[in-house]
């Protein structure tokens, strides 16, 4: 038949070349030209792998700042991301909220809490949350370090990334940045780490 | 709805409009054999791939030989593929030590690369090895473009030749088209994600010890690579489960606009190509604004419903300023996932940056409705343009009866064997979606036997929104465009196979008779303008085509949808959750 040949040869040649070549190439040069990126965008402190820049994590003390809820595995598990998937009407989406509401009041939060705050992301690997979901947990994560607001505010400030030319995008704070600039600024005692 | 929203729609859509002609330019050079500025390098591999080939470029083919020939690559790309996934264990590259992917998982996996649907049941970070996801499902990333694409220059050639027998060669259409158009882009695209934080190495995951003490594994791999192909051809498959809504597929707002302009890049410049080779830009021009104005639409109305608040959750006590942020990055926000979502349904491109399940129930139905419209906004590289070009023959045929004239398009009478072929291949489309969403939602004790409680499959949502991640599956199989209402789990075999078996239908079963109408008319001699031609270039024609796309969907969906997202809208008003 003079289909199988050209239809098997193509379909070989094209393997080897978009296959394999040319991932191997990119790999190649992305090593070579941005290996930061390239290997994860990884974060070490002391020498230890800590998180990538672009992950999100979980975090449960008052004194770090709170990622939004997730729905990767059990909670930021970076080998399973996953969106919540619920519909508007789903009663199981209304009572998760409802919770991590309650958890914000149970802080000392009053009035609305910020949206993001208290939704899933797509991911489930939101490195960001919003300004305002960062503004409304500065008095808890300030009590907690025994900084004054206004320089919690300030580190808030300088995580927080802007529009690219103004309009691109969306303000939003890196919460694992944010909370690394904390722990410089304010390292936690051996007690806060015990009382755990 | 914020400035910012509407000036990034804004910007997206004047990069794209921007593109057209270049990009369309170059095309119609490669397609109709003259050098481009990478002649020089890639003619040689082109002509050795010939030789080993046996390919002779010079002899053309009939529409029924150039079908049979598409038919062979995409058999064999099939059966290689689903070889790739049931032996990935033994197969190298493979980091995480995955096994070899199930039956009816491979089978449904295969079909979905190859028919350039992407549809995956699976988790890519939690399944698949390097090498499957690289020699695997990457090359059908650019196969299955590439099938397109050329199946639409084919289509163009019907209208641009007079009397031919010929509609091009396939072999030499669908090598140039990989060569010299998706393998280029993608090197360059690739490494412009590279830098923008996607990552790119063969290791599988890394261990990272967060600052609250625990061990957080990180999945990588080369992902980059195929994120660029994914993109510009329309493909859609992500490397992971979340797919461009992870930060490693999409990391930044940069990388974003520049994926949403990929999935119409090419797309987009099909239109001018078509154009070109008729010898009248303006044709070209009409069909884009035809999609244009359907674009538009759907996200203007996306946007609005997105930044409606949920009534259930700001009764909880959440901000209602914030609109609906439940499967949304706040990377992104409102009007960049508002508008990923429309783009993505307007192409058959199926990648998502926000989860359209947990959309608001009218927002949500935009994409769906893209879907089911045939993805001829824009479209699938190649499939939008020539599922479009069939909807102006109908539009043309249905202005003829209204004057009484046989219908001509581009100097071809519109006759009776085009009529027919044309329908059908319209219809089959809607056949596939509403029967087998009535087929899975009618008849329970089908799917009962796998949608057991160890798998999790079958629908997560109840009440309307369950209904709606049915229909949105198998429009999502018979659009070929891959993304969901991902509350459905869809790894078990009665999913598996009837998902499969929709994609293979809403693939081959159009574009055996989409390639017949291309022979037929291709045969016809081009009559010359007259004063009764009707013209093809104006907003009278732009306005017709646009009706009839709306009328024949309104129809054919309308009641569908108002037992999914419709009714969800209004239990939602009255305060009822499921």
């Amino acid at each position: 038949m003079s289909y199988v040949r050209p239809a098997l040869v193509l379909l070989i040649l094209f393997s080897l070349l978009v296959g394999l070549a040319y991932p191997l190439a990119i790999t190649g040069v992305a090593q070579a030209v941005f290996p930061a990126q390239a290997n994860g965008s990884l974060i070490t402190r002391n020498g230890q792998v800590v998180g990538s820049s672009l992950i999100g994590q979980s975090f449960s003390r008052p004194e770090y700042f709170w990622t939004r809820p997730s729905a990767a595995g059990r909670g930021y598990d970076a080998s399973s991301s996953s969106g919540s998937n619920y519909g508007p009407t789903s009663q199981a989406l209304v009572e998760r909220v409802r919770g991590d509401v309650q958890r914000y009041r149970q802080t000392g939060v009053s009035g609305v809490i910020p949206a993001d705050l208290v939704t899933a992301s797509g991911s489930g690997l939101d490195p960001h949350i919003s300004p305002a979901a960062a503004r409304l947990q500065v008095p808890r994560v300030a009590a907690a370090r025994h900084l004054s607001e206004r320089q919690v505010s300030a580190l808030v400030a300088q995580s927080t990334e802007l529009p690219l030319l103004g309009f691109l995008g969306e303000p939003a704070v890196n919460v694992l940045k944010l909370n690394l600039a904390l722990d410089a600024a304010a390292p936690m005692t051996r007690e806060a780490h015990a009382s755990d | 709805m914020t400035w910012q929203g509407w000036l990034q729609i804004a910007f997206l859509t004047a990069a794209v409009v921007a593109l057209v002609r270049p990009f369309g330019g170059y095309m119609t050079r490669v397609f109709t054999g003259e050098k481009v500025w990478l002649s020089p390098v890639l003619r040689p591999l082109e002509n050795a791939f010939y030789a080993v080939a046996g390919v002779h470029a010079k002899q053309e083919q009939g529409w029924k030989s150039y079908a049979l020939a598409m038919l062979a690559i995409n058999f064999a790309g099939f059966l290689l593929l689903y070889a790739i996934l049931r032996l990935q264990n033994v197969l190298p590259l493979n980091p995480q030590g995955f096994a070899g992917v199930s039956e009816h998982l491979a089978f449904n996996t295969a079909v979905s690369f190859v028919t350039n649907t992407n549809w995956q049941s699976y988790g890519g970070e939690s399944t698949l090895s390097n090498f499957s996801q690289m020699a695997g499902l990457a090359v059908q990333n650019f196969l299955s473009a590439a099938t397109g694409i050329v199946l639409a220059v084919a289509f163009i050639r019907a209208f641009a030749r007079s009397r031919a027998n010929e509609i091009g060669n396939f072999w030499v259409d669908f090598t140039r088209c990989n060569l010299y158009v998706l393998l280029p882009v993608s090197v360059v695209f690739a490494l412009f994600l590279v830098w923008q934080g996607i990552p790119q190495t063969l290791a599988g995951s890394i261990t990272a010890h967060t600052l609250e003490g625990a061990d957080q594994h990180i999945a990588l791999g080369p992902v980059a690579s195929q994120v660029a192909i994914k993109m510009f051809g329309t493909n859609g498959g992500g490397f992971f489960n979340a797919n461009a809504a992870h930060p490693f597929e999409n990391p930044t707002a940069l990388s974003n606009m520049a994926q949403m302009i990929s999935i119409f890049a090419i797309g987009a410049a099909l239109t001018n190509v078509f154009g070109r080779m008729v010898g009248d830009q303006r044709q070209g021009w009409a069909i884009l604004a035809v999609m244009g104005a359907l674009f538009l639409a759907g996200v203007g109305f996306c946007y609005w419903a997105e930044t409606q608040p949920n009534p259930h959750l700001t009764a909880v006590g959440v901000d209602p300023a914030g609109g609906n942020m439940e499967g949304k990055e706040v990377r992104f926000g409102l009007a960049n996932s508002a508008l990923f979502a429309v783009i993505t349904t307007d192409a058959s491109c199926g990648a998502v940056n926000a989860m359209h399940s947990s959309f608001s129930a009218l927002g949500g139905m935009i994409p769906l409705i893209n879907i089911q419209l045939g993805e001829i906004i824009v479209g699938g590289v190649g499939s939008g343009l020539y599922g479009m070009l069939l909807y102006v023959i109908l539009a043309i045929f249905v202005a003829g009866l209204m004057v009484g004239r046989t219908p001509e398009y581009l100097g071809k009478k519109i006759e009776g064997r085009e009529m027919r072929l044309t329908m059908l291949a319209l219809l089959c489309i809607p056949f596939a979606i509403n029967g087998m969403t009535a087929l899975a939602s009618a008849l329970p004790a089908l799917r009962a036997p796998t949608d057991s409680a160890a798998t999790g499959a079958g629908p997560l949502n109840a009440g309307p929104h369950g209904f709606t991640e049915i229909l949105y599956a198998y429009s999502s199989a018979a659009g070929n465009n891959g993304s969901a209402f991902a509350g459905l789990t869809a790894n078990a075999p009665f999913w598996n196979f009837t998902l499969g078996l929709t994609m293979l239908l809403g693939r081959f079963a159009m574009i055996v008779p989409m390639l017949a109408v291309a022979g037929s008319l291709a045969a016809k001699q081009k009559i010359p303008p007259s004063s009764g031609t009707f013209p093809t270039h104006g907003p009278l024609f732009i306005g017709l085509v646009v009706g009839v796309i709306l009328i024949m969907g309104g129809l054919t969906y309308f009641p569908a949808l108002t037992l999914g997202p419709i009714a969800e809208q209004f239990e939602s008003l009255r305060g009822h959750l499921f």
